[in-house]
Formats: C-alpha cells, structure tokens, sequence
C-alpha cells in the first residue's frame, strides 16, 4: 500500500497543476508578417524561391546601402578555411573575375586602422549583403530616396 | 635457391604432363565454368566496393564527407538526381577504376591504423586529402564532372550571365578544367590559403 501511495497523489497533483494553469495551454501566439496561430497548430510555411539570378546591379536606395547581391549564393561557404565571395570579389580577384572589388572601407578595422586586407569584422559577407527573391515585399513601404524628396521639395516651393 | 629450383621443375613437370585421369573436355569446361565464376565474382566484389552503402559503412565517411555532402544539390534537388560517392570519386573506365582500386589500398591502411579515425585527426587531414582529390580531377581534366556535365551540351541561354561568360571564356577554351573553379561543391573545404584562385 504503501508503494503505490505516490500514484494516486501524482494523479490527484496533476489535476490541480492542470486545472490551476493561470495561463490558456494551447496559447496563441502574436500575428507577425505571417499569422502566428497557437502552439498545436501548425501552418504551412510559404514556399522557398528561387535567389534572383540576373547579375545585373541593382540600384541602392541610399549611398550607405550596402549592394545588394545580384546572383545565386547557395552554399557559399564563409568561414575560417575560406571566404568563397572574396575569391572573385577581393582586390586580387577582381580583375580576373571583373567582379567589382569591395570597397576600401572594407579595410578598416574598428579603430580606423587601414588594414591590407579585409578587415576581420567585415568578413562575413552576407551580414549586410543579402540575395534577393522575387516574391511580393510582406511589409509595405513607402521609402523616398534622396533625389525624389528634393525633386518634391524644389517643385512644391515653385508651386507657392 | 637451390631448393627451391627441384621444387618449380617438378611443378613445371606436372603442367607439361598431359592429362591422366581427367578428359580434355572436362578441364576445357571446367576451367571455363571456373572462369566465369572467378570473374564474376571479382566483378561481383568489385562493384560492391563501388556503392555509397560501402563508402559509409565506415565512420570516418559517414559522419565527415557524407554528412556534408547532404547540404548540398548533389545530394538533394528538384529532379532528385543525384551523385554518389563513387559517380565522383572513382572513374568509370575499367582500367582507371582498377588503377585506382590499387591506390585505395592505402585508404585500407589509413582504416586499419585509425588516420582519420576522430573529427580533429580528420580535419587536420583535410586539406591534404582535397589536394589529392583535385589533382586527380586536374590530371583527368574533371573526368568524374563530365561524365554528366558535357560542355557540349551546355545550354548558356540557359546560364546565368555570369556563368555563361566564365564556361565560354575559360572552360570552352580548354585553359580551365571543372575543378578549377568549382572546388567544395560536393563537401566543405579546407583551410584555403595559398590556393589559387583563393
């Protein structure tokens, strides 16, 4: 009897731990860009698409923009033994590839130390330079660039 | 060595001597039969040692290369067409994979005596073994990716730009080889410094 004292105990405990629960068990969670439902359900994720592969340049909406990546990266492999973007788009590189070399600014270290090479903390390409895909934006934006905010400005002063 | 003259002259003496017992058509059938046996069996042994289920039924492949082979479209696409170990790695001419068998035979050594037998071992010998791997795809001119991938038949509207520009100008011209390029497709790389192209 004495064994089987704790089943009984565990039986009745778990009731009360189940049916005191101050919060809802199968809780939602927040709508994010895509709905967040509850921790039972289970969406199906959107499709993956394909990276846009056009190797044309893409316009950059402000001068500190980092270019975005105009070809296919799947598995490019960024790490201690290598840095697959670097071999076309170093300073070495760069004539044999005609890929354009990244910029000197890559060079400096976080003291303003011009290095020789890329500096270690902009080593890792795709921190800031990211493919695209052709998929409809999920948030919307109404950014204006530099030149259509003073092209507005210059023509509502006409306007006055 | 003058022992072992007597010994050969008595067997030469037994090859020369025709048959007492046994007919010609016996022996002539016999040896055929055991040929073919023989042969097929060699055959037989030979293309199990040429599938992936042998490859990574040691560790040493399966839990390194194959596991890295998995991320990558050898392994796994659209079409579902897929490179095994030895699509890549030993050639498809019988003379080259025999060539090759031989020179594995120190692989079997590496196996017996644990070269690679942890991740660091491994790792520490990574770069010498890629080496290997792309001097013999260099010396064969990439044989192993072009016995899918054939220049000629290479569809460049069907390329990137970038892509297209790069096989026209150093592959179509012969002054590049696949492996050139297209190192650490298949697996992670090593430590890459002083490789060129790099």
């Amino acid at each position: 009897m004495k064994r089987l004292l704790p089943l009984p105990l565990l039986l009745v405990l778990g009731f009360a731990i189940a049916a005191d629960a101050p919060y809802p068990l199968d809780a939602p969670a927040p709508d994010g860009r895509r709905p967040g439902g509850t921790l039972t359900e289970e969406f199906t994720p959107p499709p993956l698409r394909d990276e846009e592969n056009k190797d044309l340049r893409r316009e950059r909406n402000y001068p500190e923009q980092p270019p975005t990546i105009p070809h296919a990266v799947r598995n490019y492999q960024i790490d201690i033994n290598g840095n697959r973007c670097l071999a076309c788009h170093s300073r070495e590189a760069s004539a044999r590839t005609q890929a354009p070399m990244i910029s000197i600014t890559h060079f400096n270290d976080r003291d303003g130390q011009t290095l020789g090479t890329v500096s270690p903390r902009r080593y890792f390409c795709m921190q800031c330079h990211v493919p695209q895909h052709d998929v409809e934006p999920l948030v919307g934006n109404d950014f204006k660039d530099i030149d259509t905010l003073l092209y507005h400005e210059s023509t509502s002063e006409e306007d006055e | 060595m003058k022992r072992i003259l007597p010994f050969l002259k008595r067997y030469w003496g037994v090859l020369r001597r025709p048959s007492v017992h046994y007919s010609l058509g016996a022996l002539t059938l016999g040896g055929f039969i055991a040929g073919i046996i023989f042969w097929g069996g060699f055959n037989t042994a030979l293309e199990a040692t040429n599938t992936e289920a042998f490859c990574i039924s040691c560790h040493e492949m399966e839990n390194n290369v194959y596991m890295e082979i998995k991320e990558t479209i050898h392994y796994s696409n659209r079409s579902g067409v897929r490179a095994t170990c030895p699509d890549c790695h030993v050639p498809h001419e019988w003379t080259d994979k025999i060539a090759r068998k031989m020179q594995a035979s120190k692989e079997v050594w590496g196996k017996i005596f644990g070269t690679i037998n942890t991740r660091e071992k491994f790792l520490e010998k990574r770069r010498e073994l890629a080496e290997h791997e792309w001097a013999r795809l260099k010396a064969n001119d990439s044989l192993e990716c072009r016995n899918c991938h054939d220049y000629e038949y290479m569809d460049f509207t069907r390329q990137s730009p970038r892509a297209a520009k790069f096989h026209s100008r150093s592959l179509g011209t012969g002054e590049a080889t696949c492996i050139d390029c297209h190192k650490g497709i298949a697996h992670r790389l090593p430590d890459m410094r002083g490789v060129p192209g790099w």
